[in-house]
């Protein structure tokens, strides 16, 4: 019986919200990610990447824009880099005809370079917005250039060539060395190198300000470390601790948590078992560990800064550590158990 | 009726028995309007899928828990055909991508991309975006999660994702940085204790003090395994005494009783004998990677120092091993052989002496 009326009003519901619609609210404004909201809007925005920012203003003033390769680690400003310079190059409006964006997620195949890519590229283009440069070619961004099959990047290297007159591509990707060759000697290569402390630190503190995070300098200071010159992340974890901590100050200990940094004593106890190679100790540390939960990859991380940065430790042994590390690390990515695995590095001999 | 694992599941965020200070955080993210991407992860049994229900709940509130069932198909690029059930509220979803091994980078791009573009269209929601639930998210191909990162971006609008996982070591860097990380670890003895008390409580039973103390010990952080024990032991024998045998599962048996054989001889023909006992598990379905394990640790318990540290090295290079190839016997039998010899040459060492 009830879940008889349960389902009548159910039934009723959607009606009755149609029929108000008109009247009710408007839907609150989405609220749109920090990483979106703060993006760079034009190429003077683009933290710590100078050299590449001059180059490409100079090609702006002279019109004739080469074929790009953006690389780097993630979190530079790659993808904001190109956004910004298309926006300039076309203003607002234009951006949508002539920007065809395509990352991993969208189908990719040889098919699609050979349909897709080329009709868009082969579409000559005319017209011009107001204020803008808008130069009479399009362009054309293969965002995450480096998941694409090879025979994909093989179909697009003539096409490349034929349309240049009125296509531009730009490649981004991670690591340049999974471009072919053919497709890379085409490009001007851009090297985008990790954010430097400063930058990323201004950045941070900006944005800290504009959405009032309670943030004390020291934990900035450590959020800055942990992402290791990755903008992205350093802002995800910024409003991610924001979420969880609201007005509260932020300390540097939760923001190890949200970053699933092990925390520091861990790791000494975990190099402490290591140095004493007494494999009761070993067996109940790693046990504990591994109940803890910790990531093996970060784990594997820290020990290697630590390992490298420790002065007792002679330079033979270092880098027998280092290559057990090495061989560890491969072994988890390949989806060994982080249990096992752990153990193999504790007890290996250095 | 139901086991008690699934009975006495919390199912709300305020009814989560440990972790109280996750448990806060997690309210606190429900509440705020802005909810993140989450990569939840943790050993098995620590309550990681308790509390993504509890989070989901806490965001649509009841309506979460009419589940549905189906099956959806797929055609990948070279036309083959893929079933992947799933599971699926009004406002979430829920799919184990791996389950169809290399294929999962088409459900990616085609299943989520289609849930991204579509809106909330249920006026009555209290939330403008759907729920995407990632089972196993350690199992996903690369390519299917170079395919999610981009989708995760762009689809912030009507999309949020929950990725749960045993292990982070396999979820590549981008993904990891566009996710709040969420550590669950696994529950102390103390903690399973009262949650074990909790469950005999509900079930009006009495339970020895002794006895909930070894069974959370047996359970080594996994709490599913210490209910099931205990309705397992319920079964047996009640009223509980101290001194109660805890009743294991007949996998483990066997692998302790093959262990035991490993131990009292190391000849070809005990090899050939536990060999028999391996094809009889995998053709169980017991996971490779779960007997290599097992075996490991058990026989680990019953040799001493030295040789302990060639055993660790054996069974991890070997459980290694076995994820990259095909043929899970082979490994198998590699790793027994190799602890025969190194055990033998350790027993006639110090018989020489």
């Amino acid at each position: 019986m009830r879940y008889l009326c349960r389902s009548y009003e159910d039934f009723f519901k959607p009606s009755k919200s149609g029929r108000s619609k008109s009247s009710s609210k408007p839907r609150e404004p989405p609220i749109r990610p920090w990483i979106e909201k703060y993006r760079p809007k034009d190429m003077n925005d683009i933290s710590s990447q100078e050299e590449v920012v001059a180059v490409l203003k100079k090609t702006l003033e002279s019109q004739n824009l080469p074929h790009l390769l953006f690389y780097g680690p993630p979190g530079t400003g790659k993808t904001s880099t190109i956004l910004a310079l298309a926006r300039e190059l076309y203003g607002p409006e234009l951006i949508k005809d002539r920007v065809l964006e395509l990352n991993a997620s969208d189908e990719r195949g040889i098919d699609v370079i050979r349909a897709k890519v080329k009709n868009f590229a082969r579409t000559t283009v005319s017209g011009s917005a107001n204020g803008y440069p808008s130069p009479p070619y399009k362009i054309i961004i293969l965002d995450e250039a480096d998941s694409m099959t090879q025979d994909a990047q093989s179909a697009l290297r003539r096409t490349m060539e034929t349309y240049s007159n009125i296509t531009r591509f730009c490649l981004i990707c991670n690591y340049i060395s999974r471009i072919i060759q053919p497709l890379a000697s085409r490009c001007a290569k851009f090297r985008f190198k990790p954010l430097d402390t400063t930058s990323t630190k201004q950045r941070i503190e900006e944005i800290c300000r504009n959405e009032s995070v309670n943030c004390p300098p020291e934990t900035v200071d450590h959020l800055v470390r942990v992402s290791e010159g990755d903008m992205r992340r350093s802002i995800m974890l910024l409003q991610s601790a924001y979420r969880l901590y609201q007005s509260e100050p932020i300390t540097k200990d939760a923001m190890s948590e949200i970053a699933g940094v092990v925390p520091e004593p861990l790791i000494d106890k975990l190099m402490a078992v290591w140095q004493s190679k007494n494999i009761a100790h070993i067996e109940s540390t790693v046990n504990q560990v591994i109940k803890a939960g910790y990531s093996g990859a970060q784990l594997m991380s820290q020990l290697h800064d630590r390992v490298i940065s420790d002065a007792h430790l002679s330079s033979i042994q270092k880098s027998k550590m280092a290559q057990t590390l090495g061989q560890v690390d491969k072994a988890l990515g390949d989806g060994a158990s982080e249990h096992l695995q752990l153990l193999r590095l504790l007890v290996a001999a250095y | 009726m139901s086991l008690w694992v699934d009975k006495h599941r919390p199912k709300s965020l305020d009814k989560l028995d440990y972790h109280d200070g996750l448990t806060q955080q997690l309210q606190r993210v429900a509440a705020s309007g802005d909810f993140p991407h989450l990569l939840v992860y943790g050993p098995s049994g620590a309550g990681k899928k308790t509390r993504i229900v509890a989070l989901l709940r806490e965001l649509y509130g009841p309506g979460v828990e009419k589940l549905k069932v189906d099956l959806r198909q797929f055609v990948t690029p070279s036309n083959r055909k893929l079933e992947v059930s799933i599971v699926s509220s009004n406002y979430h979803i829920e799919l184990t991508p791996s389950d169809v091994g290399s294929y999962d980078r088409v459900i990616v791009t085609d299943l989520i991309k289609e849930i991204a573009q579509t809106q909330q269209v249920d006026s009555s929601a209290k939330r403008p975006f759907k729920v995407v639930i990632l089972n196993e998210a350690d199992g996903l191909t690369r390519e299917a999660q170079a395919a999610l990162r981009r989708t995760m971006e762009k689809y912030m609008a009507n999309l949020r994702v929950i990725l749960c996982t045993e292990s982070t070591s396999k979820i590549i860097a981008p993904i990891r940085s566009r996710c709040l990380l969420v550590r669950v670890a696994a529950p102390e003895v103390d903690e399973m204790r009262k949650v074990i008390y909790k469950v005999c409580k509900k079930e009006g039973m009495t339970i020895p003090e002794a006895f909930a103390t070894r069974l959370a010990e047996a359970a080594n952080g996994n709490l599913r395994r210490a209910i099931l024990m205990l309705e397992a032991a319920r079964i047996q024998q009640y009223p509980f005494e101290d001194n109660q045998e805890i009743a294991i599962t007949d996998w483990e048996r066997v692998i302790k009783d093959m262990a035991m054989d490993i131990l009292g001889e190391q000849s070809p023909a005990r090899l050939m004998k536990v060999r028999g006992t391996f094809y009889e598990l995998l053709s169980h379905c017991i996971p490779p990677d779960i007997i290599l394990k097992y075996l490991a640790f058990e026989l680990m318990k019953n040799v001493d120092g030295q040789i302990k540290l060639e055993i660790v090295q054996a069974a991890a290079q070997f459980e290694h091993r076995l994820r990259m190839g095909n043929k899970a016997i082979f490994h198998l039998e590699a790793f027994v052989a190799r602890f025969m010899s190194v055990y033998k040459a350790y027993l006639m060492e110090i018989g020489m002496a």
